[in-house]
């Protein structure tokens, strides 16, 4: 419990499970990554059946604080990922922690 | 952009392999994240971010059609938090 997951490893488990060259594999998954950042980066939404949606929403200017100073300080609009989990993801995650 | 048209992508950037293969890449590539997370660890993808488990403790809802209370489990639940790269190529001016 409690590992954390890296590129190095995902590139580890397509190389095993699917058997292709270790380079492909790399190349494989930081393209996978950086398609979905490039599809977000244009304002589109990203559904992965089975795993989630990710979602660009546009935020509001605002007044903030400066956490530290407290001092007031703007936000400037911005633009944010929402991710939402699929009912499959979170059913899974939710019966293997939850008892 | 949905997953099918992301495998389509990758196997027009990838003519040396076959379609099933990226079908199956893909799918090893979300199926390891989600299992990482079932074991409640972690998913650290640098530029990207970061997926992690929280927990959500027990509370009184309510059913919203008749305002009943209804008592709400203790659960688990995803995360994701966006890496830095990300958050800044969203927002260039």
């Amino acid at each position: 419990m409690g590992e954390t997951l890296t590129r190095a490893d995902l590139c580890e488990a397509v190389h095993e499970e699917v058997g292709l060259s270790r380079q492909d594999c790399a190349g494989l998954v930081e393209r996978t990554l950086e398609l979905v950042i490039s599809a977000l980066e244009d304002g589109q939404q990203v559904k992965l059946s089975g795993f989630g949606v990710f979602q660009v929403r546009a935020k509001r200017a605002r007044m903030g604080r400066n956490p530290k100073t407290g001092e007031p300080a703007a936000i400037e609009p911005r633009r944010v990922i929402s991710f939402r989990a699929s009912q499959v993801m979170k059913a899974s995650v939710d019966s293997a922690l939850s008892k | 952009m949905i997953k099918s048209e992301l495998i389509a992508k990758l196997a027009a950037e990838n003519p040396h392999l076959t379609q099933r293969d990226i079908e199956r890449v893909v799918g090893v590539i979300f199926g390891r994240m989600t299992d990482s997370l079932a074991k409640g660890g972690r998913v650290e993808l640098r530029g990207f971010g970061a997926f992690s488990v929280r927990s959500r403790p027990s509370r009184a809802g309510r059913n919203p059609r008749t305002g009943e209370p209804v008592p709400v489990k203790a659960k688990h639940v995803p995360f994701f938090k966006s890496g830095k790269e990300l958050r800044e190529r969203l927002n260039v001016d």
